[in-house]
């Protein structure tokens, strides 16, 4: 029986190093997908608040499939879908060429539409909350529809939005959880290998939920940082 | 109707306006066209993959999984409604020790994955079995059924005594006071004048936790229980047929939905009087 400071020591001995090299995981696959959901989630946004029906109706398709569907189920259905689809175009060309879906990925993927479908919603708050007279504004002195939304109306909108979007953060760290159930080697994952090795489930997995709660405070030291800077900028 | 009435709607209407075909009306059209075409295509993939055999196979399994997520749910968010009162009252009371405790226990379980949660007391209190057998507890977190139940209903007692106190606290200071000033005890303010008031602003909330419960309870796939998703993983590995993910998807999509709907039915319902 192995001591718990030797269990949780760095080095080959101990299980710390594999466990903040699933910290890291767990962070690049958060800081990837955030870009691409707030991306979409904009555009998503932009058709929702459209005058037109049609934008509208397909804008709110999206968010209501993928605010839906549970998450793990999201992630299964793209994960295997994904492997499905592409072995079926494969062996048009070559039968017996057998080929694995990389899971970063699909879990970027799988979150990136759940995260997507959330911020179209805040966005879409933040877009009611600006003024009609902000872009009549834009358009009188002679600015074109894509030079109003993004030299006035975007910078007050994320003003607005950041709130909602820090929430989506924390929310986004915890969902990526989820990818250790497709194989990714995150804090999850490999604190259950740990634990399965060396039979201390109670102490990696509490190790690893201390992980998570250690990125959670990190996280919002961060967003006072970002909130701050916003405020310093914005005038008076 | 008769022509006359047709004529009067008619001059009652304001003109048609021609709404051309701007850029946005084109893009919109095709995006919508394109979601029919992927519901008219996942339609066809079901009829083409349409196997009786699984579907007898799997159907009673998918409504026992249905039960089981569904009881699931209501449990824990029942006895997580009870374990929030407690916890909102700690979070708001005057009390250092009271309050830290209570916003300690809300930030560990609303700052943590559900899933890690679950993992630690049904694998982690593993770790405890000897203990755990002396004090008769043992045959309790042995079952994976109960560990889910009490990891969840702490999850959710942590959201929704955040809930109940942002309720609460919207409720204007004058009501307070105005309730005081007319004799009444504080439970009976709280009861006649504060919780009416708050539950209108929490309702929509509460609506929101229920599906997210159903939305994570999911993960209690991973630890063994054979939920909805459960049964739709087993399904899956036994046949590596795509359609029983999709089936999963429906069942979860129908549920939310109905709950969506059914929160904005009740809210409409009691904010009649706030309408003019």
């Amino acid at each position: 029986m192995q001591s718990t400071w030797t269990l949780l020591s760095w080095g080959p001995e101990g299980w710390l190093d594999d466990i903040a090299y699933g910290a890291f995981i767990t962070v690049s696959l958060a800081l990837a997908t955030l870009p691409l959901g707030l991306l979409v989630g904009f555009f998503v946004a932009l058709a929702k608040q459209s005058s037109e029906p049609t934008l509208r109706l397909a804008g709110n398709i999206y968010t209501t499939i993928f605010r839906g569907l549970p998450e793990l189920l999201t992630l299964f259905l793209v994960y295997f879908g994904a492997q499905i689809g592409f072995q079926s175009l494969i062996k048009l060309f070559r039968p017996d060429a057998a080929m694995d879906v990389n899971s970063f990925i699909a879990g970027m993927v799988a979150l990136g539409v759940v995260l997507s479908s959330y911020a179209s919603e805040v966005f879409l708050s933040a877009f009611r909350a600006i003024p009609h007279g902000q872009y009549e504004g834009g358009y009188s002195i002679g600015l074109s529809k894509g030079q109003t939304m993004r030299l006035v109306v975007l910078p007050q909108l994320i003003r607005i939005a950041l709130p909602g979007l820090a929430n989506l953060w924390l929310v986004l760290l915890l969902n990526t959880a989820l990818v250790s159930a497709i194989g990714l080697s995150d804090i999850l994952r490999q604190a259950g290998i740990a634990a399965r090795v060396t039979r201390e489930p109670f102490l990696f997995f509490g190790v690893a939920v201390l992980f998570y709660l250690a990125l959670a405070v990190l996280s919002s030291y961060g967003i006072r940082a970002i909130e701050r800077a916003v405020d310093e900028r914005s005038p008076r | 109707m008769s022509t006359a009435a047709r004529e009067a709607v008619d001059l009652d209407l304001p003109p048609r306006v021609n709404r051309g075909w701007p850029r946005e009306r084109i893009v919109g059209t095709i995006l919508v066209a394109l979601w029919a075409v992927a519901g008219l295509c996942l339609v066809a993939y079901l009829v083409a993959a349409w196997n009786p055999e699984l579907f007898w196979r799997w159907a009673p399994a998918y409504l026992a999984g249905l039960w089981t997520t569904l009881s699931l749910c209501a449990i824990s968010l029942v006895l997580g409604a009870v374990l929030s009162v407690p916890v909102a009252y700690g979070r708001m009371s005057g009390n250092r020790l009271l309050s830290s405790l209570a916003y300690g226990f809300v930030y560990f379980f609303r700052g943590t994955p559900l899933i890690a949660q679950t993992f630690l007391i049904y694998y982690g209190l593993g770790s405890f079995r000897p203990q755990l057998e002396m004090v008769g507890l043992w045959s309790f977190f042995r079952e994976a059924w109960y560990c889910a139940i009490l990891a969840f209903t702490l999850n959710t007692a942590a959201y929704q005594a955040e809930i109940l106190r942002g309720a609460i606290q919207a409720v204007p200071r004058g009501q307070w006071e105005g309730a005081a000033s007319l004799g009444l005890h504080k439970l009976q303010t709280l009861w006649k004048v504060v919780l009416p008031q708050a539950l209108i602003v929490a309702l929509r909330p509460y609506g929101n936790e229920v599906v997210l419960m159903i939305k994570s309870s999911a993960v209690v796939a991973l630890i063994t229980v054979l939920d909805l998703m459960g049964q739709t993983r087993l399904a899956f590995s036994r046949s590596f047929d795509y359609q029983t993910y999709i089936w999963a998807g429906v069942i979860y999509l129908a549920m939310v939905e109905v709950l969506r709907h059914g929160t904005e039915w009740i809210e409409r319902r009691i904010t009649r009087h706030l309408k003019r």
